[in-house]
């Protein structure tokens, strides 16, 4: 019996130790990888980066007023965030040999899934980021537009104008990278809609008297513009 | 692009038929329908009048009207000029019309124009506004003689204003261009103008006419080019300028950011010449200067200070970008004054104009946001001179301007350190 249990537990050491013998040189490999991978990473960032100013990939946004308005967003520069997503990408893709290196099973085909939906991350970054440069501009040429034309809550106008563009951007990255499918459209369609008919009905009922007054403040300031007789030219 | 490239077949036979001619007067349209006939009689009138030895063509370039104008001029007989003149005229007149690439917006009527001026070879040409209801025939020697017995290059109008008529002239673009290309000039967007045919050479060669500041600004384009050219300038008395009444014409946020988003790309198209300038010029005028009481204008001031203070509080964000700290303190302490109290003095007027150009330049944020943004300091601009000044008589107004003038000139050293800042 004795020898029995001293034989098992022999057996299983020596199969752990087996074990852990074959893992280490993986795991080793591993941290090699990923080591070298962040290396390699950070090389290809810094060549990427000179090569872009090199180009003068900024000046491309730059008429746009995207490049000035950037930092403005807490956002890098365009060829700083291009060379920071090179990174990143690289390094993660380091990351995930790695862990194939490990050769545990379940994890390498969780590995290719990712990797077959890095192009569909990518792509959801992009509207991302494309779309939250054309909130911004949208919100702003909105709030301009407001003031200048003496509307009343020229904020609030912009504000919405940010809110209804971000959730939009944001419905369509969810739906690039899969997230949902359906249901996000779907939310978004009735968020969307309960958003407009609730303004409609505070409009509508709610607000008569203040509508009332507004569409009349409007149209008197719109007579006033013309009793100016002023011309500036 | 060559110039038989844009203009049709139709015009060029036209031009080919007129041969040559020693005057040409120019009139860009666009649905002026009702008062083409006027302006192209006035014209005629005034060529055998004032010019009756000379050949005259008169082109009507259209920017794609839909209420006739182009028919309407085809079918212009000339006046029965016995019932005007003393003599009956000794050159036949042609008149040419031709549409113009729409999309280049006045900057396609005046490239028509100068590519008729150089194919028919003309010393003298004008260019005239179609919806005019004050113009008269005297217009056309005003505006011709100085270039052709004078020989001057281009010829700015001065027109008969009241005394708070045409301020975004007066408040910024006048000065602001006196101070930087150093020649005063009292209209640099007048839309009755005259040119030489060499000039209007020098024109036809600048690559601009697909640029958007060329849509509403050719003018101030036209102006500064024969500054920086050294060409030969001088101004003519007009008399009242009164255009007839049209719909959808641009607000003021708009017309600021046509006109003086077109003044501050020429300030980036002549750099080299205006930063290197130091002097000021003052620029001879032709004509008699006649006085004659005009109507008031009607202004609600307050509502322009409402809106002065609701452009600095709502837009602090964009303000920001563009304006130095400093400026923008002293913008926001003045907003905070009462209607009675307020004052946007010379000195952080002169300031903002140049730190919005400077901002401008180098594209802090889109530049359309930047004109933009400056419409409710003009307001308040505007407010700060009515209030100090609607008592003012002519000649105090006119030290007032000339005050302004000089603070333009005094600060140019603050607008090419800001220019030359890197962003």
């Amino acid at each position: 019996m004795g020898d029995f249990i001293i034989k098992n537990l022999t057996d299983t050491l020596g199969n752990f130790s087996a074990m852990v013998m074959e893992f280490l040189p993986r795991l080793l490999a591993m941290t090699i990888i990923i080591v070298v991978g962040g290396v390699v990473a950070w090389i290809v960032k810094a060549i990427l980066r000179r090569i872009l100013l090199f180009l003068r990939f900024n000046s491309l946004f730059e008429s746009a007023g995207i490049t000035q308005m950037m930092p403005k967003t807490a956002l890098p520069s365009p060829s700083d965030l291009l060379a920071r997503l090179v990174f990143w990408v690289v390094w993660v893709s380091f990351m995930l040999f790695g862990v194939s290196a490990l050769g545990v099973l379940a994890l390498q085909e969780e590995i290719s899934r990712f990797f077959l939906l890095i192009p569909q991350i990518f792509v959801a970054l992009v509207i991302l980021f494309v779309g939250l440069l054309i909130a911004n501009f949208a919100a702003r040429a909105t709030l301009l537009a407001a003031v200048n034309a003496n509307s009343s809550s020229p904020r609030l106008l912009s504000g919405v104008v940010r809110f209804i563009i971000v959730i939009l951007v944001v419905t369509m990255a969810l739906e690039r990278i899969g997230l949902g499918h359906g249901v996000v459209l779907v939310a978004f369609a009735i968020f969307f809609g309960a958003l407009m008919l609730g303004l409609a009905l505070a409009f509508g009922l709610g607000g008569r008297d203040v509508a009332r007054r507004i569409l009349e403040k409007r149209f008197a300031e719109d007579n006033k513009e013309e009793e100016d007789g002023m011309s500036h030219l | 692009m060559s110039e038989d490239t844009f203009l049709s077949d139709e015009f060029l036979q036209q031009i080919t038929a007129a041969g040559e001619a020693d005057i040409l007067a120019g009139v860009p349209t666009l649905n002026n329908a009702r008062t083409i006939e006027r302006t192209v009689r006035a014209i005629q009138v005034g060529l055998v009048k004032y010019f009756p030895r000379q050949r005259a063509a008169i082109v009507i370039s259209d920017g794609g009207s839909r209420d006739g104008t182009l028919n309407l001029v085809k079918s212009i007989a000339p006046p029965d000029f016995r019932t005007m003149l003393a003599a009956p005229p000794l050159r036949t007149m042609h008149t040419l019309a031709t549409p113009h690439r729409a999309i280049w917006g006045r900057g396609g009527a005046f490239r028509t124009i100068f590519a008729a001026a150089d194919l028919l070879r003309v010393k003298a040409c004008t260019v005239i506004s179609p919806d005019l209801e004050s113009m008269t025939p005297e217009w056309i020697e005003g505006l011709i003689r100085p270039i052709y017995r004078e020989n001057v290059d281009f010829v700015a109008p001065i027109y008969l204003r009241h005394k708070f008529d045409g301020l975004l002239l007066k408040q910024i673009l006048s000065p602001l261009i006196a101070a930087a290309y150093g020649y005063e000039i009292q209209e640099p967007y007048g839309g009755e103008l005259a040119f030489s045919g060499r000039l209007a050479a020098q024109y036809m060669n600048e690559d601009v006419f697909s640029k958007e500041f060329m849509r509403q600004g050719a003018e101030v384009w036209m102006t500064t080019t024969a500054m920086a050219g050294g060409f030969r300038l001088g101004q003519s008395f007009l008399g009242p300028k009164i255009h007839a009444p049209k719909s959808g014409g641009l607000d003021l946020a708009g017309t600021i950011q046509q006109v003086v988003g077109a003044l501050f790309n020429c300030l980036e198209t002549h750099q080299q010449f205006w930063m290197s300038r130091n002097q000021v010029e003052a620029v001879p005028v032709f004509g008699f200067e006649n006085d004659m009481e005009l109507p008031a204008v009607r202004v609600d001031r307050k509502r322009m200070f409402q809106m002065f203070q609701t452009g600095v509080q709502e837009l602090a964000s964009v303000h920001d970008l563009i304006l130095s700290p400093d400026t923008l303190q002293r913008i926001r302490e003045i907003a905070k004054l009462s209607d009675r109290e307020f004052c946007l003095p010379d000195d952080l007027w002169v300031k903002t104009v140049y730190e919005f150009a400077a901002s401008f330049h180098h594209s802090v944020i889109n530049r359309d946001h930047i004109l933009q943004a400056l419409t409710p300091l003009y307001r308040g601009r505007i407010s700060s001179f009515l209030h100090e000044n609607h008592e003012a008589g002519i000649t105090d107004l006119g030290e007032k301007l000339k005050a302004l003038r000089l603070q333009y000139q005094q600060s140019k050293s603050y607008l090419i350190e800001r220019w030359s800042a890197s962003a």
